[in-house]
């Protein structure tokens, strides 16, 4: 795996609008079952229902891990599809908010990159499962993009 | 013997959350003082398939579960507590090939809120991978819930 060239990888997938080769990477992310959504110059993150994401069974609910497990890794390669990092961006801190119970159904992700420097970005990011305007949770993170 | 009764709380508590059945999050220990919870090393929470280091993702399911559960250290009876927010700091990176603990305690606990922190390490506690604080909402016991549900209306 160390001649991974992650460059090579994010214009493939751009070129295909192709997102498995990115995803099918990292183990965790398959494990959650994280898609890429292109909507033009946007890219919306999708993680489709499954029983094995469930925290709460009563409701039931998605865990409030993987809501934040999946926001983090959405930022991640949100910063490697549009800021030509050409290394896995390393978490430095992760904060998240919970505004709403995480339904089992789809939910979705955004991200916007507030500030990207030489060695941290700040990436906010935004779920949410019926309606953009009512997000079920929101979060921040700061990544370390120098090299490793 | 006597914090026997929070860890099988404890135990019962995690066995209904299905997503940590499939990470294997087992409880390590509990006691009035708080929880510790283990997540197996596993490749299928490997976050860099270069390093084999284990996803920041599944270290936050394992705090916010930690942190969730160690209200049962606290609480004298079940109460359904859903997280308010969460913040991790990432102290070191994980190494891989290794289970990580998570320790959680309530220090504080208030009529609607209990505030949360702990840690997640390796072999050493006093040499965390992450740092954890958390608030939690008290929502009252099921049965309150449940009755104040059918007054509502909905």
């Amino acid at each position: 795996m160390s001649t991974l060239n992650l460059n090579q990888l994010v214009r493939e997938a751009h070129e295909q609008n192709n997102y498995d080769s990115l995803i099918s990477l990292i183990p965790y992310a398959k494990l959650l079952g994280i898609e890429c959504l292109r909507l033009g110059d946007d890219m919306v993150f999708r993680l489709p229902a499954n029983q094995d994401n469930i925290g709460n069974p009563t409701l039931p609910a998605l865990h409030g891990g993987v809501i934040a497990g999946f926001m983090e890794h959405s930022a991640m390669l949100h910063l490697l599809m549009f800021m030509g990092i050409p290394h896995l961006p390393k978490i430095i801190d992760f904060s998240i908010d919970y505004l709403r119970a995480g339904h089992y159904r789809d939910t979705f992700v955004q991200c916007q990159v507030w500030r990207q420097g030489r060695r941290v970005a700040n990436v906010a990011i935004t779920a949410w499962q019926t309606n953009q305007t009512e997000p079920i949770a929101t979060a921040r993170a700061h990544f370390k993009v120098d090299e490793p | 013997m006597s914090d026997s009764p929070i860890v099988a709380r404890a135990q019962r508590f995690l066995s209904v959350l299905r997503h940590c059945q499939v990470l294997g999050i087992s409880v390590h220990s509990a006691d009035a003082q708080g929880l510790i919870l283990r997540l197996p090393y596993s490749p299928q929470i490997v976050g860099n398939p270069e390093t084999g280091v284990i996803h920041g993702g599944a270290i936050t399911t394992l705090m916010d579960t930690t942190c969730g559960i160690s209200t049962v250290c606290v609480l004298p009876e079940f109460e359904i507590c859903p997280t308010l927010d969460l913040r991790i700091d990432y102290m070191r990176p994980a190494e891989p090939n290794k289970d990580v603990f998570g320790f959680a305690e309530c220090y504080r606990v208030t009529e609607n809120i209990i505030f949360t922190r702990g840690y997640a390490y390796q072999d050493n506690p006093d040499e965390p991978i992450a740092h954890v604080v958390g608030a939690f909402m008290r929502m009252g016991k099921p049965a309150d819930l449940q009755r104040t549900a059918k007054g509502a209306g909905q």
